[in-house]
């Protein structure tokens, strides 16, 4: 009998520790490969090493020209570098090619390469190495997916001599520049799935798959050479884990933070590098599904969120509000006017779904990836202040891969909310993606105005001219209510007092070659 | 047999019925509306406006608590619904009757013991489309049947050649008669403790399976749902976990005590 009762309370015991169950999976790995706090800090920076925490494994392939994960790209951003690379700023600087060339009709690019430039083999960068770089980055790889679609009006690229490289275009682009921070790759080798070798301030060191990936100081790098000897990515794949990483000292860096978990670190031992995700958070409607066909429904939804109640209350006031679908980082594309051209007024938005022959309000459905904890908060947030306007939301969580297939590719979906970012820096990358015929124009968006501007912005040779354009086509995009804009997210980076020299850039990467311990 | 109160009944009965009794005025009213955020009262320890405390949106803990309770019990009692009844209507009949049928039938639940219940749940869920209460319901009541099918094929099996068992069949009484009249009252002895713990499984089930995201949705959230969002924010807000942890226990707590009293009572395995 005794036994019985004993039995009860061990499974009440039992689930007291339910809540601990999720991160507990994650302990014994750690505690065995990672040293007590102390001694891990101490070593890493008597190593010139950091520890950098990310939140899951790269792909399968360490290729740049086959890589698809913006996790990846973010870790290898170290590793390789094409003919120019972005900086900080969101400026192209030249990098394996010291300068270039346009010629008159802007269909001829002339590239001199980098004296100095060398492959982490050891391998000088030639012209012949850029050729087969560029040609095997606008084929289709062995899985039929071009990487970058933009480059395919390349009509040929030729070695001219050792060190020049010209490119010749099937029709001009002056947006074609920013398609060459594509890798430059060394021409001979085969391993860069596995082992790959670029040109960039770090040096691929080893792998372990689910564990870490580890790059080492590239002493010939042309430019200003890493600040750290060694940087190990341990992939900790619960959020939870690499909160107790850094407590515990086994992370030094880690991006991609929520306020509630920054929160929980100790001011004495962390500082907290702010930036800002670089994506276009916004609740996506699928303009072809009633009742969002109809625009007076979406101007209705886009009064009816407080937005800035958002932020107060899922992020702590983190965040940086926008109006379409552009981020403040692209500068000069990004048009602030429209940040606030929908105020947050309920009677207006009851107005709107009146006349739009919904006066009672309509249920609706919003599907979320349910591994973004900001989306799902969001979601929340947007719920409740929906039923002010007697629209009755529910949010439908789905796993990742459902949301690609279904939301995504399927465009069977009501309202999803994630955030969309830019593949490269260019306008084109954020708003092509809305003109009516285009295959990732998921939320059926299909405005004739919209697709003239965007085809007269291609057209466009003068940059001014083209910017306003591409303004135009945001204005276009926040008149007709196409999604409910919310904001670009902020990045909440936490790094180890003592470590200094993050730089944030515009595009999703973490760059830490200026990273490096101060004194 | 003494059929009367004993300790453990009663103190199960009391912890049951008071938790009971929240769930059911959570229904109709809670100190705040558990949905209403609010930004100036986010992360607020336990105190007396707030006895559970408030969460990451500002909005109350007990009355979150008290509607997630809801959805947590409700789903546990349909599942175990579903698990006696069919679970139940199979024992019988296997037991009772024998033959082929009796060991294809339970050779299958030999096989679907074999998976941890939660596994074969998440199979069904992801089967059946993740995001639905009735989903979770229908998924765990599935893999709550086998238990109750073995259970019960032994007293029916062992019931099938008593003499009383065979004097009524003698007296022209049909199989259906038989079954539900004259064994059924005579299996309560195991039937109700394995409905009691059947309970509590399920309200564990249901716990873990929103834990890890397959279960009740944001929008009805239930305890384990509570629980997984309060994991995230354990350091800032420990008051959310331990709370929405408690009620967990005390619901499981207040059943087995239930369970325990019942077979005590009824003079059974002990």
């Amino acid at each position: 009998m005794k036994k019985r009762l004993t039995a009860f309370l061990l499974a009440a015991l039992m689930c007291t520790g339910l809540c601990a169950c999720g991160s507990k999976a994650e302990s014994p790995s750690q505690s065995a490969t990672a040293p007590p706090a102390s001694s891990t800090e101490s070593a890493n920076k008597a190593a010139n090493a950091v520890t950098v925490g990310i939140a899951q494994d790269l792909d399968n392939s360490l290729d740049p020209h086959k890589a698809v994960a913006a996790g990846t790209k973010e870790v290898m951003f170290n590793v390789f570098e094409g003919l120019v690379k972005p900086t900080s700023n969101g400026d192209l600087i030249p990098a394996v090619a010291s300068n270039y060339t346009v010629s008159e009709d802007h269909l001829t690019y002339t590239f001199t390469l980098r004296e100095g430039a060398k492959f982490h083999n050891g391998d000088a960068v030639t012209a012949e190495d850029v050729v087969y770089s560029l040609k095997r980055v606008a084929a289709p790889t062995e899985t039929g997916v071009v990487q970058v679609e933009a480059l395919s009006i390349m009509a040929d690229v030729a070695a001219v001599d050792e060190r020049t490289v010209a490119i010749t275009l099937t029709e001009p682009s002056n947006e074609f520049i920013s398609y060459l921070t594509v890798a430059i790759l060394p021409a001979d080798y085969t391993e860069q799935d596995t082992k790959p070798v670029g040109t960039g301030p770090f040096t691929f060191a080893s792998r372990s798959a689910q564990e870490n990936i580890i790059l080492a100081k590239f002493e010939e790098y042309w430019g200003q050479k890493a600040y750290l000897d060694q940087v190990t990515f341990r992939i900790i794949e619960n959020a939870e884990g690499l909160l107790m990483g850094l407590q515990s000292g086994a992370i030094d860096i880690c991006s991609h933070l929520t306020t509630t978990q920054v929160s929980q670190l100790s001011d004495s031992e962390f500082s907290i590098a702010q930036g800002n995700m670089n994506l276009v958070q916004a609740m996506y409607l699928n303009n072809a599904v009633a009742p969002f066909d109809n625009v007076l429904v979406r101007q209705a939804l886009c009064h009816a969120i407080d937005r800035q109640m958002i932020l107060d209350l899922a992020f702590d006031g983190y965040g940086t509000l926008i109006g379409s679908s552009m981020y403040p980082a692209f500068g000069k594309y990004f048009d602030d006017t429209l940040t606030n051209h929908y105020a947050y007024d309920v009677d207006a938005a009851k107005a709107l779904l009146a006349q739009a022959g919904y006066p009672g309000g309509f249920d609706m459905t919003i599907t979320v990836p349910s591994n973004y904890q900001p989306h799902m908060d969001t979601a929340e947030v947007v719920v409740e202040q929906l039923k002010a306007i007697g629209v009755n939301a529910v949010i439908q969580p789905v796993e990742w891969e459902t949301w690609v297939s279904e939301a995504y590719v399927g465009r069977n979906f009501q309202a999803t909310l994630v955030g969309v970012d830019a593949s490269t820096m260019t306008a084109r990358a954020l708003l092509e993606r809305f003109t009516s015929t285009y295959s990732k124009n998921f939320i059926n968006y299909n405005n004739a105005e919209y697709d003239a501007l965007f085809a007269q912005a291609q057209a466009c040779y003068d940059d001014a001219e083209q910017t306003a354009l591409y303004k135009a086509m945001e204005r276009n995009l926040t008149e007709n209510a196409a999604n409910v804009y919310i904001q670009d997210l902020a990045d909440l980076v936490a790094v180890r007092k003592g470590l200094t020299g993050l730089e944030f850039y515009p595009i999703y990467v973490l760059d830490l070659s200026t990273v490096r311990y101060e004194g | 047999m003494k059929k009367k109160m004993n300790g453990f009944l009663l103190a199960g009965l009391a912890i049951t019925g008071l938790l009971t009794a929240a769930i059911l005025l959570g229904t109709v009213w809670t100190p705040y509306d558990p949905a209403a955020m609010s930004g100036s009262e986010k992360y607020l320890a336990p105190c007396l406006q707030h006895p559970f405390g408030t969460d990451n949106f500002g909005r109350d803990i007990l009355s979150r608590v008290m509607k997630g309770a809801g959805t947590t019990f409700f789903i546990a009692v349909l599942t175990v619904l579903i698990g006696a009844v069919f679970g139940t209507a199979a024992g019988a009949l296997t037991g009772y009757f024998g033959g082929i049928v009796d060991d294809v039938l339970m050779r299958l639940n030999d096989a679907l013991t074999a998976f941890p219940s939660i596994l074969l749940a998440l199979v069904v869920i992801s089967l059946m489309g993740p995001g639905k209460t009735y989903n979770v319901v229908l998924a765990l009541g599935l893999v709550f049947i086998p238990s109750f099918a073995r259970v019960t094929r032994t007293a029916f099996a062992s019931a099938r050649d008593v003499n009383y068992i065979k004097s009524a069949r003698l007296m022209g009484a049909s199989s259906g008669r038989i079954l539900l009249v004259h064994i059924l009252p005579n299996t309560m002895n195991v039937l109700l403790p394995s409905i009691t713990i059947g309970f509590n499984n399920a309200v564990l089930a249901e716990a873990s399976m929103s834990y890890l995201g397959v279960g009740a949705t944001p929008t009805d959230a239930s305890l384990g749902y509570m629980l997984s969002e309060a994991q995230g924010m354990f350091g800032r807000a420990p008051w959310y976990a331990l709370c929405t942890g408690a009620v967990i226990v005390l619901l499981v707590f207040g059943v087995g005590l239930i369970g325990e009293g019942l077979q005590r009572r009824e003079g059974g395995v002990g």
